[in-house]
């Protein structure tokens, strides 16, 4: 069954490999753009399931670890001149060791407690970047214009292309770490500590230094994803970062599957196109129904979490095992 | 899913037409423009923090139904595209991208925030389509140098408190002046254009700032500490909330000062009822639209042009919403623009007709308020009237002045 299931996800990786270096030869810019902000959500999403999926810890605060990344390349780029493959990087470690601090007071919350928490971060964040002490750096409630990422000339593709490309070489490092941690001694120790944390210390596993260590890496997928999000839109503001993108993270690693790193890329499609889709069935109400969107995307969360409790990676799995390994099982 | 068929029909037409190679220069020339329809973009907050400006957009949607009812521009029907941002920039992005690469609008209009017009200025000015009247007051958006393709609409928040400014200096020379601010664009932007209008000589004039931010519950203390200061002026440059909660405070304090109010906070509903009419008595605002509360305006042929609307393509409760009718008079103003225009569609011309205005009078606009662009004036509205409160509705007083 487990050796079905590693042939089935490997087949899907390399599929899902395939259809994203074909997509921007097929794509118009439009979708191509669609497509870079799933691949953006999706390293956000890893990165919350590596901390909530994995290791247990809940947060709703992953929107401001978003937005630091995001200034921080924002502010890299347009106040020092650093270049954009330097400041991707530089703004995910910003955040790993914002989010590490972070990690120390978390330690003493448990559950539903650090949820708390992490949201009163993700309430505060769009106050703290409207700071008028940060003006000079942030450009206060105004916003900060980034120049349009253009893609060397050597490479002959079109800027769209080239952000989109930019991006797919972040998310595949990104997973690629991410699936060797999770499958090595660290993956293991992260969800003993989720499952019994007393019985996990008595193994040896040094549980503080685990749970702050997690909050980093967490943090640094958000901040290397928010990096990326400045570079694709051009621009970022204190209202490009409120509550709902945190909680929308929250509601991509659910639908997608928790505690899988796979799960992050249905999460991500998920959060990116039922929202359009919600604005879309709308219309189907008449122009009266301006405030329709966010009832419909309601629904179909709640359909989507009844027809797959697990996840969609759960149903996919559920679907493999019916099919391929009842009769073992 | 309705607009998409309908633009397929269109394509589709636009299709028949190239075949006969007759409309071949017309159709390359003016994107989102067929024989029979002009497809305009938009993106307002119809949820989010903002969503009470929704009412703009779903205002200006009715009014292009009234005018494809009577037949449309030059025989052209309006198809306005308004599609929700949540106020969010990034989904701003998003949505114009979508407007203007798979729905192909001729151009954007009245797109709402000052946050959301900037995420996507650079890239219209790139792309060359018109953002035509923003809405919005920042002063950053009338800038024909440096985005030639961004057009303003709102008077800026800047030239408002020029005026203030101005009419402080010529009543009380020697007036110590307070200025409670909102701590964003929209806030700085009167500080700014109070020093200007105050001018270099009269800096000291402005004896304290103090500023808030809108997650604070309360600028009880910020009135405190600016009455401490002995200022015997006070312009409020707030949004409704917390401006009635200035007006409130200032008054309960028994601080005998001049108070200016910001225009954007002038609702009688939203303000001056939570304040207390009585408390705000006194208080002087720069308007430029009527307002419906006003028994001045009762026989008001403007007025009664903006009911018969109402009654007929909204409800009661737009009649007496001032973002319903300014939504209604900048549709207004777009359609004189496409007038204008007459057969020549394309984007260049569009843009040349919008700087093109000349003494456009609205139904809503005060007497005397005319909308004027030139290729060198981005601002549209630029005229104020100042108005006092009396404790039952603003009264009109003292000439037009221009800041």
């Amino acid at each position: 069954m487990d050796a079905r299931w590693n042939f089935f996800a490997r087949l899907g990786w390399v599929v899902a490999l395939f259809l994203s270096i074909a997509a921007p030869f097929v794509l118009g810019s439009y979708h191509l753009y669609q497509l870079t902000q799933v691949l953006i959500y999706a390293i956000a999403l890893i990165g919350l399931n590596l901390l909530t999926g994995y290791n247990g810890q809940i947060s709703l605060g992953h929107g401001a670890f978003f937005a630091i990344g995001g200034y921080g390349v924002a502010i890299l780029t347009t106040k020092f001149g650093v270049p954009y493959w330097a400041a991707i990087p530089a703004a995910g470690a910003i955040c790993f060791g914002a989010g590490f601090l972070f990690g120390f007071p978390a330690l003493k919350f448990g559950g539903l407690y650090l949820a708390l928490a992490t949201f009163a971060l993700a309430v505060a964040a769009p106050q703290m970047l409207s700071y008028k002490g940060f003006d000079a750096w942030t450009g206060g409630a105004q916003g900060l214009q980034l120049g349009k990422l253009r893609a060397p000339p050597w490479a002959h593709v079109s800027a769209d292309t080239w952000t989109y490309l930019v991006a797919l070489i972040a998310a595949l490092a990104l997973f690629g770490f991410a699936l060797n941690l999770v499958g090595g001694r660290i993956g293991r120790a992260l969800i003993a500590i989720r499952d019994h944390a007393i019985a996990a210390e008595t193994m040896g596993i040094d549980a503080p230094l685990y749970k702050t260590t997690a909050f980093g890496i967490s943090a640094l997928y958000a901040g290397v994803a928010g990096g990326l999000s400045a570079l694709a839109v051009g621009f970022v503001s204190p209202e490009s970062f409120t509550l709902p993108l945190s909680l929308s993270f929250l509601v991509g690693i659910v639908v997608g599957g928790l505690a899988s790193v796979g799960g992050a890329i249905f999460g991500a499609f998920f959060i990116e196109y039922v929202p359009n889709y919600a604005d879309m069935l709308s219309v189907q109400f008449g122009e009266s129904a301006k405030a329709l969107p966010g009832a419909i995307y309601g629904l179909l969360l709640i359909a989507m979490m009844a027809a797959a409790p697990s996840g969609v990676i759960g149903l996919i799995r559920k679907i493999v095992a019916r099919l391929f390994g009842a009769e073992r099982a | 899913m309705n607009t998409r068929r309908q633009f397929l029909a269109s394509s589709a037409t636009a299709v028949a037409a190239l075949a006969t190679g007759a409309f071949r220069a017309r159709a390359a020339d003016m994107p989102g423009i067929t024989d029979t329809e002009i497809k305009i973009g938009q993106t307002m907050p119809y949820s989010g923090p903002a969503s009470a400006y929704g009412v703009i957009g779903k205002t200006e949607s009715a009014y292009f139904k009234m005018i494809n009812e009577a037949g449309g521009i030059n025989g052209r029907k309006i198809n306005l595209v308004s599609l929700d941002d949540s106020y969010s920039p990034p989904k701003t992005v998003e949505q114009v991208r979508r407007l203007a690469e798979q729905e192909g609008v001729a151009f954007f209009f009245n797109t709402l925030g000052t946050a959301q017009n900037a995420s996507i200025r650079q890239y219209l000015n790139d792309a060359k389509i018109p953002q035509l009247f923003v809405a919005t007051g920042a002063s950053l958006f009338a800038d024909p140098e440096h985005f030639p393709w961004t057009v303003g609409y709102n008077p800026s928040y800047q030239t408002e408190a020029r005026i203030y400014g101005k009419h402080i200096l010529a009543t009380k020379p020697n007036a110590k002046v307070a200025i409670l601010y909102q701590n964003d664009g929209f806030g700085k932007d009167y500080l700014t254009g109070l020093k200007d209008g105050l001018g270099a000589d009269h800096a000291g004039m402005i004896v304290k700032e103090a500023s808030y931010e809108t997650s604070e519950p309360s600028v009880d203390s910020q009135v405190v500490t600016l009455q401490g200061s002995g200022a015997d002026v006070l312009l409020i440059a707030a949004t409704p909330k917390f401006a009635a909660q200035a007006i409130r405070k200032s008054y309960d304090l028994g601080w005998d000062a001049t108070r200016y109010l910001t225009n954007v906070s002038q609702s009688i509903t939203a303000v001056m009822k939570a304040a207390g009419f009585e408390k705000s008595k006194g208080l002087i605002t720069g308007a430029y639209g009527k307002d419906v509360g006003d028994p001045a305006f009762k026989d008001d042929a403007g007025v009664k042009e903006w009911q018969a609307f109402c009654d007929k393509y909204l409800s009661h409760t737009e009649f007496g919403d001032l973002n319903a009718s300014y939504g209604y008079g900048a549709a207004a103003t777009m359609a004189q623009v496409l007038k204008q225009c007459g057969a020549d569609l394309s984007r260049e011309n569009v843009l040349k007709q919008a700087t093109n205005i000349q003494n456009l009078t609205l139904p809503m606009l005060l007497p005397g308020i005319t909308i004027n662009t030139s290729p060198t004036n981005y601002s549209p509205i630029r005229q104020l009237k100042l108005a006092q409160f009396n404790g039952e509705s603003w009264q009109l007083f003292g000439d037009l002045i221009a800041g």
